[in-house]
């Protein structure tokens, strides 16, 4: 194995690199004082290869790219170092001779396809842009070339859509139109930011596979900027992990993650919930915040959350070649690399995962809710089913999976069991009252009891309460206090259980790290004494190493305050880890409910193994020997679902019969139940 | 479309409507008559029965409900009455300062236009140097200097450095341009200041936003150049909101000029406005508040079909 990637890299050196980043320092100047995004970093790209940069959110990995290109802000941005891409230094070009390079020869697709292209251009102007400036192509020559791009990247009926605006593209669909203006004149370098962060699994399947067949076939050498382990695993060949402005570890991919060989990028591993290991234990993590890169620690950067810290760490460690051919900037890597320091774990233990099922905390039955929407002026309305036939139930302590991609439903079933949307007609009990015809006396009581955690940290606290008003509002409204000085107890203790310092309490929502706003929401909702919880996406928007605190922490309360979730996301390994039932929905209705390890291990509806089978898990060799798989299409339009079973126009099993009949939800094995009439 | 447009201006005729009743009525109730101040006004001794007469024959002595049925089936035969004071058709009133009016307002929102659309944009793309601050000044200048204050200057200008003004008697510019233009220059300058100053301040501020957008860097990270990520890409996005305030501005400038009027001695809307309300001339007040209102609903469905011409993702009846 070593010997193999020795040979490897010794291949690889013999070809002049198209990519050359050396010393790149990168530093913004801000209120707060200068910013140092990117510091010392360097890396090759070669002709063809696929790299992958992964890091958490401000480890500096976009703003490695943006320079690269010169496309940082220029009243702020400080770019210093070296770039020689294709024998040219990038940073000594003139403006001018930088904006030739700039899509002719390195193109970018950028993270947000909503907001990535102009809203008032039709999309074959914003194809044909780079070819006519570029290429000095005529009209007629690039219109043909457009016409031609889009077909490369699956885009149907090429000719008629090139006059279309990108509101009337799906997000898939215009990151498609994003790649087609990045291949227009046949680059020799992608960089990819984030490509498939704001896309469905599903589609993040398409998109990247669509990408790196463009990148083998055309010979183009591609840049992966993301966050996701498991993109990283299947499509990179080599990886350079970022933390806190700095490269940290770089190296084959293989290598990489089966041997890493800088603390960081263990851990990161570590932390990641796994579709591809059995579950049991809780979460490793990584204690701590990364630092504040307005005032970054001397030495090590990782220091402060390293386990294996000593006092040399308090020394800037130099990118040392390591046993297994990676770079790392670790002084105690040789350690590391003889097993002599390793991760301890967790010390969690192991979760307590089976329930008593008697009597369950919240039954839904029949639960429908359809949105009235108006299509014309002065058109009879059209109905979006956004919820169709839903039931399920949830008892004391369990965990209860929802997954689905965005505009399955899921998030409507969690607001109407909120009561926060009144369905159109079904049942909803909590322990044993029905919440549509409960009083409204009746009705506080249970208001108390179900509470919910939101999605997005930043904009779900009120900015201009603090901390302890946000936790200690409902301790007011709802009388659980007898005054403020026992409320400023009980906020102090709520705090202490959720993990974090009595002080914060006096600060606003501003001041708090994503993590520790996250935190803040599970302590209001803990406020009420609840007994059931509604986890809307609750760690979708952290990193990795934060996700795995929260996911500890919302375990350990459930096992303290025997609390029952109801956990919506999108993420299958999240769920896996977190849920012990797991409900799959699809178009508003329920595709498939089983016991955890049931539905992974053996899945039964074709969706469902569609969904699993397109998120990539973090290991370089099983995704390398896993043939892709792909599920085609996109979701219909609610306006207008498919007759029968609503996933046949995607489903590779579908038949004359699932267009006309809609399956039943139907128990195939005890406790598995599918809807689908071909299993 | 086109339907989405026919709706609109049929939904125009309850809002005028609505406008109808509020101003019939609350000119009634608000105290004052035109027939004492036009027979008493300068201290005539006329008897209580020429009074009740002149009442009778203006028909003011008819209850309310029946004035303004008489006014609406005048209005439905596009008949907006006698002006009480001058006897004349109140539309003929109308027509002859509207000419004026309407061509002030024109020519002040063109002068605002040329000079805003290039002065927010160099604000914008020079931001926070010798540029933006000049821009910003001047803009500012244009938002606390009253129009008619900056009126008198330019007539002061005139008067001392060539010892000229302008003509006092509209000529209608198709009698003689020349004339016409050199009277209505000078308002339109003074007007259009304030109208330039609201107008660029917006582009800038709105163009700043379009700069920061994704699109913005795609069309750089596409290697446009960089006068056609300004023309192209930015500009287009940043003058949407600009077309919201440019109509409205407009709309003003129809009846607001009442000041600024008296400095340039114009017989314009805004006089004619003052002037009859002092007199408690109701048909007249009447017809202009009307006017004015069918004016502004007009202009806001004209920029509403306007943001649907430049925004394709506006689309009002698909």
């Amino acid at each position: 194995m070593e010997a193999l990637s020795e040979t490897k890299s010794r291949q690889a050196d013999a070809t002049e690199p198209l990519l050359e980043v050396a010393d790149l320092h990168v530093h913004f100047e801000s209120s707060r004082g200068i910013v140092r995004a990117v510091e010392d970093v360097s890396f090759q790209v070669k002709p063809g290869e696929i790299v992958a940069i992964v890091g958490e959110s401000g480890s500096g990995k976009s703003v490695t790219a943006l320079a690269i290109m010169r496309l940082l802000p220029r009243l702020t941005g400080r770019t210093r170092g070296r770039v020689r891409f294709d024998g040219k230094s990038l940073l000594d070009l003139s403006d001018e001779q930088m904006r030739e390079i700039r899509g002719r020869d390195i193109s970018m697709i950028f993270q947000e396809p909503m907001t990535s292209l102009n809203p008032l251009l039709t999309i074959g102007l914003q194809i044909t842009e780079p070819l006519t400036i570029h290429l000095g192509m005529s009209d007629a020559q690039a219109t043909a070339r457009a016409i031609e791009l889009l077909q490369l990247v699956g885009i149907t009926d090429a000719e008629g859509r090139l006059d279309q605006y990108p509101h009337q593209f799906s997000g898939g669909m215009r990151q498609r139109v994003m790649i087609a203006i990045g291949l227009a004149c046949n680059p020799k370098l992608i960089i990819a930011d984030e490509p498939t962060t704001a896309l469905d699994v599903t589609i993040q399947a398409q998109i990247l596979e669509l990408m790196k067949d463009l990148s083998r076939k055309l010979n183009i050498a591609l840049i992966i900027i993301t966050h996701n382990l498991g993109v990283v695993a299947r499509y990179a060949d080599r990886v350079f992990v970022m933390y806190a402005a700095r490269l940290v570890e770089q190296g084959p991919a293989d290598a990489v993650f089966h041997r890493p060989r800088h603390p960081y990028s263990m851990g990161l591993l570590r932390s990641v919930p796994r579709l591809d290991r059995p579950r049991g234990n809780k979460l490793e993590t990584i204690e701590g915040l990364v630092p504040n890169l307005a005032n970054a620690p001397p030495g090590c950067r990782f220091a402060p959350r390293c386990p294996f810290r000593i006092d040399i760490c308090a020394q800037e460690p130099p990118l040392a070649r390591t046993d297994t051919g990676t770079l790392s900037r670790c002084h105690r890597h040789a350690e590391i690399a003889d097993s002599k320091i390793a991760w301890a774990s967790g010390g969690a233990g192991v979760l307590k995962l089976d329930v008593e099922r008697k009597r369950p905390l919240l039954s839904v039955s029949a639960l429908t809710k359809h949105f009235p929407v108006r299509t014309k002026i002065g058109n009879k309305r059209a109905l979006v089913r956004a919820v169709e036939d839903v039931s399920f139930s949830i008892y004391p302590g369990e965990t209860l999976g929802l997954v689905g991609e965005s505009g399955c439903g899921k998030t409507t079933v969690g607001r109407l069991i909120l009561r926060l949307e009144q369905p159109t007609s079904g049942e909803i009990a909590f322990e044993g009252t029905n919440l549509l015809t409960a009083t409204p006396a009746e009705m506080k009581t249970i208001r108390r009891k179900i509470q919910v955690i939101f999605q997005d940290p930043y904009s779900s606290l009120n900015p201009r309460m603090t901390v302890s008003q946000i936790i200690g509002e409902p301790l007011h409204v709802y009388k659980l206090v007898a005054d403020s000085k026992a409320a400023t107890g009980r906020v102090t203790q709520l705090l202490d259980q959720v993990g974090l310092r009595p002080e914060l309490a006096e600060r606003y929502p501003h001041q708090l790290s994503g993590g520790q706003r996250q935190r803040v929401g599970i302590a209001r909702a803990l406020a009420m004494e609840p007994s059931f919880i509604v986890c809307d996406e609750a760690v979708s928007a952290l990193d990795v190493s934060i996700q795995s605190q929260i996911i500890n922490l919302l375990e350990d309360l459930q096992q303290r305050l025997g609390l029952a979730y109801l956990f919506i996301a999108h993420d299958l390994a999240v769920v896996r880890h977190i849920s012990m039932r797991v409900v799959v929905m699809y178009f508003g209705r329920i595709m498939e409910v089983a016991d955890r390890d049931a539905i992974y291990r053996e899945p039964l509806h074709p969706y469902t193994k569609v969904l699993l089978d397109a998120a990539p898990v973090p290991d370089p060799t099983v995704e390398k020997a896993r043939a892709p798989r792909l599920i085609q299409g996109e979701l219909p339009s609610h306006l207008a679902p498919p007759p029968g079973c609503v996933f046949n126009t995607r489903c590779p099993m579908a038949s004359q019969e699932c267009r006309e009949i809609v399956p039943p939800l139907v128990e195939k094995r005890p406790g598995h139940y599918a809807a689908c009439i071909k299993v | 479309m086109l339907r989405y447009t026919v709706n609109r201006v049929l939904l125009m005729i309850p809002t005028l409507l609505g406008v109808a009743v509020l101003v019939f009525f609350l000119l009634r109730i608000v105290p004052g008559d035109v027939v004492e101040i036009k027979l008493r006004g300068d201290g005539g001794n006329v008897s209580q029965e020429t009074i009740e007469m002149e009442r009778k024959r203006l028909g003011l002595d008819k209850p309310f409900v029946s004035q303004f049925g008489d006014w609406m089936i005048g209005m439905a035969k596009l008949d907006l009455g006698k002006s009480m004071w001058t006897e004349r058709p109140v539309v003929e009133e109308i027509a002859v300062r509207l000419e004026l009016s309407l061509q002030v307002a024109l020519m002040a929102t063109l002068i605002a236009v040329l000079l805003a659309v290039p002065m927010g944009t160099m604000a914008a793309l020079f931001r926070d140097t010798w540029i933006d601050y000049v821009v910003r000044i001047v803009t500012i200048g244009g938002l606390s200097i009253p129009s008619f204050w900056f009126g008198m200057l330019i007539m002061l200008t005139l008067l001392a450095f060539f010892n000229w003004l302008p003509p006092i008697t509209f000529t209608p510019i198709y009698v003689d341009p020349i004339a016409n233009l050199t009277q209505l220059i000078w308002p339109a300058m003074a007007v259009g200041y304030r109208y330039c100053a609201v107008v660029a301040r917006m582009i800038r501020s709105s163009l700043l936003e379009v700069l920061n957008e994704d699109y913005i860097r795609t069309a750089r990270a596409k290697g446009v150049y960089e006068k056609l990520v300004i023309s192209r890409h930015a500009l287009r996005n940043a003058l949407l909101p600009a077309i919201t305030v440019i109509g409205l501005e407009f709309t003003f400038l129809i009846g607001g000029l009442v000041v600024t009027e008296q400095v340039f001695n114009l017989n314009g809307i805004g006089q004619l406005f003052v002037q009859s309300i002092s007199r408690n001339d109701f048909t007249l007040i009447q017809g202009m508040v009307m006017l004015i209102a069918a004016f502004y609903v007009f202009v806001n469905l004209l920029i509403d079909l306007l943001y649907a011409v430049f925004d394709p993702r506006i689309r009002y009846d698909t």
